[in-house]
């Protein structure tokens, strides 16, 4: 059995690599990666990647902390300790109510932003000390590099190595 | 197609490529600070410990050490607070909901903004710590259970709110912030030739390669981050004027309070950025980035929320007169013809009058003019809030208590320190982070490029 290979194509332009992605899907090869230094519009898209769900994520994370903060409302003014503050009724979590939706907004944001920030660190596998898994630095200031994987057949190899060429690849180097 | 009115202007000028936007980014980081960078440092770094100094005289002395008496128990310290807070706004708004509108001249700005609101944060943070007198047990401001009882925090109480939503605005905005900064330190560690820089922006870019779902999930994360810190930034100074207008003093208790704190925080924020960005533009060669548009555009911000600001002034005197509550009335008659009149007409001159001067397209696209306005509404807005503090307490219901306020050498100190404090901050930040979030700024090269719109 022949040895896995990785291509990769190192492209210029934003336009170009998003046209090569798309004619390169088209032709029935998948793209593996593209590391670029900045988001592509569309790329997701033509990569075939499934929609990002953090937004609903934060959803979920901004009722659990406005749940949070009612349940902290209700022990410490309600059942723990309640206290007649300026006679504002506080025999029930409603009665008090109005006084707690600052807070209670604050604590939604606070989960909603701070847990999902972290859902994404993880989910991308980011942390300090953690390195880059880019192949060329370059694709931190103006290159854009396609890798695709391949079961190392020699002619699928030429094909791809083609195709990038055809799609304005600088440079096309495998590993 | 898109169609884009002839009259954009090109948000970046000069012929720049991708990899110039790179360099240029990098610059300041890679290369040594000058003369004017370190005596400007220096300044700054006596200045915050002079204030330092000041901060551990009053903890441990006492509050006494300040100017405050029986009838004004909030004066400097709270001014300089809500001063602060007002000027960290600037940066979520422009970071934020900028965003959500897609204007995309915010991508020069916003980070240096966002960086400034952080510190402006934490100097506002100082003051409610110290102001408790006893330093050492600030963290019962949190719920925390106790061996009292446990008693707890009030949740009825604005300063509570406070606590809450200062600690929230600024933990969101400085994740918001660094967020961003990840794919820049990226580019400056893969760009790093020393070993510590390479080292140390390795930690620091949390080890991003910037691949196609990182990048799609990235976007979502900043949507949904500006989607949550557009309510907060309007919440936070929001809380901040019900400390004030939840109170039965005079001048204080009124309605109008959240949504004139608000305009005024903008405003106030955006007149720091003002300063702060003209300088630095010019010291870190960024004029190619922070063009002339982008400081009328900002100037355009400050005419229309100073506007907001001079309508609430003249609706608080309307409403005191209308309301019929003499003490209301006396409240207002006092702050324009009392003792304190130059402080109310010194907030009147700067909010009020000198933002209109921005009607006129000559005057705001003049970079010294916009400097030396950026200064006035800085001082106009901190005698907005010691209007609003020092006025409406030194003569109270009972003539007898009538009393006047003057600042010590410490009040003064702390207030300096703070400024000393920020610059540092600031200072440090210009040379060590990417200034200007260049992978964002990388996207709108082809739209608003000098060179590529010419084509």
């Amino acid at each position: 059995m022949n040895k896995e290979k990785v291509i990769y194509g190192l492209y210029g332009d934003d336009d170009v690599i998003l046209d090569a992605v798309k004619t390169i899907r088209s032709k029935g090869h998948q793209v593996n990666e593209v590391y670029s230094p900045f988001p592509i519009h569309g790329l997701d898209n033509a990569m075939g990647l499934k929609y990002s769900r953090l937004a609903i994520c934060s959803f979920i994370y901004g009722c659990i902390g406005a749940s949070c903060a009612l349940l902290m409302f209700w022990y410490i003014m309600i059942y723990d300790w309640p206290m007649n503050i300026g006679g504002k009724p506080n025999f029930t979590l409603n009665e008090n109510m109005p006084a707690f939706i600052p807070v209670t907004f604050e604590m939604t944001v606070f989960f909603g932003a701070h847990l999902m920030v972290i859902t994404f660190l993880i989910r991308c596998g980011l942390y300090p000390g953690s390195t880059s898994k880019s192949p060329d630095s370059r694709t931190t200031d103006d290159k854009f590099l396609m890798e695709i994987h391949t079961s190392g057949d020699e002619k699928e190899v030429k094909k791809i190595k083609d195709l990038m060429k055809i799609t304005g690849a600088e440079e096309i180097n495998e590993k | 197609m898109k169609h884009e009115a002839s009259i954009r202007e090109p948000l970046i000028i000069g012929n720049k490529s991708l990899h110039d936007i790179s360099e240029d980014i990098a610059k300041p980081i890679e290369t040594s600070a000058n003369k004017w960078w370190w005596s400007l440092f220096l300044l700054s770094a006596l200045a915050m410990l002079w204030g330092f100094g000041c901060i551990f005289y009053t903890i441990g002395t006492g509050i006494g050490v300040w100017g405050l008496n029986n009838t004004i128990g909030w004066a400097w310290d709270i001014t300089n607070f809500v001063w602060w807070v007002g000027i960290g706004h600037a940066g979520t708004l422009i970071s934020a909901v900028l965003l959500l509108f897609r204007q995309k001249w915010r991508l020069s700005i916003n980070r240096s903004s966002e960086a400034m609101t952080i510190f402006a944060v934490v100097q506002a943070g100082l003051f409610p710590l110290i102001h408790m007198g006893r330093l050492w047990v600030g963290y019962w401001v949190f719920p925390l259970p106790n061996q009292y009882g446990s008693l707890w925090v009030n949740f009825n109480s604005p300063l509570l709110w406070d606590v809450f939503a200062i600690s929230t605005y600024f933990s969101v905005s400085l994740v918001f912030w660094y967020m961003g900064l990840i794919p820049d330190f990226a580019l400056i560690r893969d760009r790093a030739i020393k070993p510590l820089a390479k080292k140390v922006y390795t930690i620091l870019s949390f080890g991003w390669s910037g691949t196609a779902k990182h990048w799609q999930r990235h976007e979502v994360m900043s949507l949904v981050l500006a989607g949550l810190a557009t309510p907060l930034v309007l919440s936070v100074h929001s809380i901040v004027s019900m400390d004030f207008a939840t109170s039965v003093i005079p001048g204080w208790h009124t309605t109008i309070f959240p949504p004139y704190f608000v305009a005024g925080a903008i405003f106030s924020g955006f007149a720091m950025v003002q300063t702060l960005l003209l300088v630095m533009r010019k010291v870190v060669n960024m004029e190619s980035y922070i063009t002339i548009q982008h400081i009328e555009m900002m100037n355009i911000i400050i005419m229309v929320t100073g506007s907001i600001v001079g309508i609430a002034y003249i609706t608080e005197l309307f409403i005191a007169w209308y309301s019929g509550v003499e003490y209301e009335q006396y409240a207002f008659l006092n702050r324009a013809t009392g003792p304190y009149w130059w402080a109310y007409w010194a907030m009147m001159t700067c909010n009020v009058i000198s933002p209109q001067l921005m009607w006129f397209k000559k005057l705001r696209r003049n970079i010294v003019f916009t400097f030396i306005l950026s200064i006035f509404v800085n001082i106009g807005m901190w005698f907005e809030r010691f209007v609003i503090i020092v006025t409406s307490l030194h003569r109270d219901f009972l003539p007898s208590s009538w009393s006047m306020f003057s600042p010590t050498f410490v009040d003064i100190g702390i207030f300096i320190g703070t400024i000393g404090f920020f610059m540092v901050l600031f200072l440090l930040y210009s040379r060590t982070f990417p200034v200007i979030a260049q992978a964002e700024l990388k996207t709108i090269l082809k739209s608003s490029g000098d060179n590529y719109k010419k084509k």
